[in-house]
């Protein structure tokens, strides 16, 4: 058989789905073709400097099934999800962009119904949705609507992983699992009566909170991939090892549930309204209380630290007292068999 | 989470190994765990790290994604050609590694593949789509293939005519005797499956303690389960006993559920069947019996027989029957990972091969 390129390969789901192949994807095709400083970095958005000023500058294409959900829809996550992208980033976000791609035959109540919904989430995160563009595709060509938001924010503290070491601790601001719970619920293909409702809100508050505290050194929200992924994605960049443990780490009775049911890890699951706090030992009680004071954080708890050993892994002390790795996601979650 | 936190109660757990440790004195032990599910407890609640020293836990032939062969999924995706066929299938199967290609790799070409939880939504999208033929892949132990006889007397029963099963269904017990009269095999005692004992009862692995001399205990799936069922093994070994017992009180009884065996036995018959790396063992596998004959893939669609090719060093067999561990595979880690898995044991998320790579 003739040796594979790159050029046989296909693109498959699992490309997408925040793990390990879609870092792949970003090494082998993205940053060989567009390699600058900025995006090397590979963190979720860009800071740019502007006559002076420190701007932060993200996009993030939202392609949600069902586009409603316990909790929100697609326009909401389109705006609190970028406005999220730059609020860990340190930012405080002002504006956004949007761009829509639509199939045709989509009911224009529907449209109507997810832009106010976006109108209400920008209002509440306090942006303004400057600019915009809409497309039509023929049907087959979209499924029922793809948004696009891009933002722009005012740096207002530098953050950054380089300054992390060991020691640190890890904070979490609530429990995992509730945003991918629920839209896989809300695809009405399991006979389940759970009731879980996605975590989607915007954390702009929550880390202007803590912004002032001089210890906070990094956040990031874990999205796609879920905290396993984020907490690798850290240890990855610092070298260092980070050592979280199961029994701090809030999982929802509803999310639980479904997780026993179909094999699922939270851990791996996606949120959109949860950061980790990478912050300096002696300044986490200060941060946890700011955390807690937010009703977005009322759960924050501390759940580990940084380890000097481990070399970029990631280990879990495990709820009975065992250890072991925990590794970024390998292509899409599979539901076990039996 | 209330019947689940019991069971992984710390302070019991460490009572427990603190009990391993005075009944195993100076005595080394390896224990097989046989199925998928409790390897992949055992990587994520981390027990190995708690386990005494001289305890060696083996995984076993017990994931049915490990155990299809090569064959199976290269029928699977020589189906997924046909124009008009839905493949229906669990995820587990879908980056399975078949001679050439991956049900994955169908997919993102085009090709029909639904992902399924359940046997039922299948005979769904059999109802849901009239003009096409739907071909579920019935892989599993004796605890998926009740479920899978019950869509086939349903869809019967609705007069669903566009609904087809292609069985690789596993027989467990012909596995466990082809492992025991094995005379490599450096096996102690097994933890048996719990899932596949609420079906067919306890009395199939008499065998094993009665003929071989092994001791043996059906065990549930959470970290005190199995924790406790070592401990069992080990006061066996201790007091030179073997005999069968049952852990999984709380889910096992010693006949099983005979209205799940009555199902299977109307639907399928016992056959040969081929184990990835174990080979053909008699009667190990359900076919479509006589009555389902027309539900049969197999015989509804002419697949041509072609030679299938396994990896070549890939030893997936040695890790089935316990005789080697991931790590002295020449691919681990190297050209055979979770994002381009080589060998089944690697794919399944209850893979042994799957659960080092991740677990460590």
């Amino acid at each position: 058989m003739p040796p594979i390129t790159n050029m046989d390969k296909k693109i498959l789901l699992a490309h997408g789905s925040g793990g390990s192949l879609s870092h792949r994807l970003i090494d082998e095709v993205f940053l060989k073709n567009f390699n600058n400083p900025f995006l090397s970095e590979k963190d979720d958005g860009a800071i740019v400097e502007i006559g002076g000023t420190k701007l932060a500058f993200t996009t993030d294409s939202y392609v949600v099934k069902p586009i409603f959900f316990p909790g929100g829809d697609i326009g909401k996550l389109s705006v609190f999800g970028t406005v999220n992208d730059l609020a860990v980033m340190g930012a405080e976000p002002l504006y956004i962009s949007c761009g829509l791609i639509i199939e045709e035959g989509l009911g224009q109540g529907i449209l109507e119904k997810i832009a106010l919904s976006m109108a209400q989430a920008a209002q509440n995160a306090r942006v303004l949705l400057v600019t915009g563009d809409t497309k039509v595709v023929e049907k087959g060509g979209a499924d029922r609507i793809y948004i696009n938001t891009s933002g722009v924010g005012i740096v207002k503290k530098d953050l950054s992983v380089k300054g992390i070491e060991a020691g640190d601790r890890i904070i979490l601001s609530g429990s995992v699992g509730e945003h991918e719970v629920s839209v896989l619920l809300a695809r009405e293909e399991f006979p389940f009566n759970s009731k879980v409702t996605s975590d989607l809100a915007p954390l702009n508050q929550l880390a202007s909170d803590i912004l002032g505290v001089d210890g906070v050194k990094f956040m990031r929200d874990p999205t796609r991939g879920g905290l396993a992924t984020t907490l690798n994605e850290i240890a990855e960049g610092i070298g260092l090892g980070i050592v979280v443990c199961e029994d701090k780490i809030g999982v929802s009775d509803g999310v639980a549930a479904v997780c026993e049911l179909l094999g699922l890890d939270p851990l791996y699951l996606a949120n959109e309204g949860k950061m980790v706090v990478v912050v300096k030992r002696d300044c986490a009680g200060e941060v946890l209380k700011r955390m807690k004071d937010n009703p977005l954080g009322k759960e924050s708890e501390i759940i580990g630290e940084v380890a000097a050993e481990l070399n970029g892994r990631v280990c879990l002390r495990t709820r009975i007292g065992g250890t072991r790795i925990l590794d970024m996601l390998a292509g899409e979650q599979l539901p076990r068999i039996c | 989470m209330k019947y689940i936190d019991e069971f992984r109660d710390r302070d019991l757990c460490l009572c427990l190994i603190e009990k391993m440790e005075s009944l195993l004195g100076d005595s080394e032990v390896t224990i097989m765990e046989v199925c998928g599910t409790h390897t992949m407890t055992i990587f994520r609640s981390g027990i190995k790290s708690l386990l005494p020293q001289s305890i060696r836990l083996l995984s076993g032939p017990g994931c049915p994604v490990c155990v299809t062969p090569a064959a199976y999924l290269d029928q699977a995706i020589a189906l997924s050609e046909i124009e008009d066929v839905i493949i229906a299938t669990f995820g587990d199967m879908m980056r399975v590694p078949g001679s050439g290609s991956s049900l994955e790799t169908q997919r993102a070409a085009g090709k029909k593949i639904a992902v399924v939880y359940s046997p039922l939504d299948a005979l769904n999208i059999a109802r849901n789509n009239p003009d096409k033929k739907v071909v579920f892949l019935a892989v599993g132990f004796e605890t998926t293939s009740p479920s899978v006889a019950v869509t086939a007397i349903e869809a019967k029963k609705m007069g669903i005519s566009n609904l087809y099963l292609l069985s690789a269904h596993k027989r467990i017990p012909p596995a466990l005797r082809l492992l025991a009269e094995d005379s490599d095999l450096n096996v102690d005692g097994f933890i048996l499956p719990g899932h596949v004992s609420t079906i067919i009862g306890v009395n199939p692995y008499l065998f094993l303690a009665e003929g071989y001399g092994i001791p043996s205990v059906i065990c549930g799936f959470e970290p005190l389960d199995i924790l406790q069922g070592i401990c069992m093994i080990l006061y066996q070994l201790k007091e030179k006993r073997a005999v069968l017992e049952v852990q999984y009180k709380r889910a096992v009884k010693n006949h099983g559920n005979p209205g799940a065996m009555a199902l299977l036995n109307k639907v399928f018959i016992e056959t040969d069947s081929e184990w990835r790396g174990l080979g053909v063992i008699a009667n190990s596998g359900y076919a479509m019996g006589e009555e389902y004959k027309e539900l049969d893939a197999k015989e509804v669609f002419p697949l041509k027989e072609r030679p299938s090719v396994e990896n070549e060093g890939c030893i997936c067999g040695e890790i089935l029957k316990g005789r080697k561990i991931p790590h002295q595979c020449p691919h681990f880690g190297e050209n055979c990972t979770p994002y381009s898995p080589l060998g089944p044991c690697m794919v399944s998320s209850e893979g042994t091969c799957a659960a080092y790579y991740k677990y460590g």
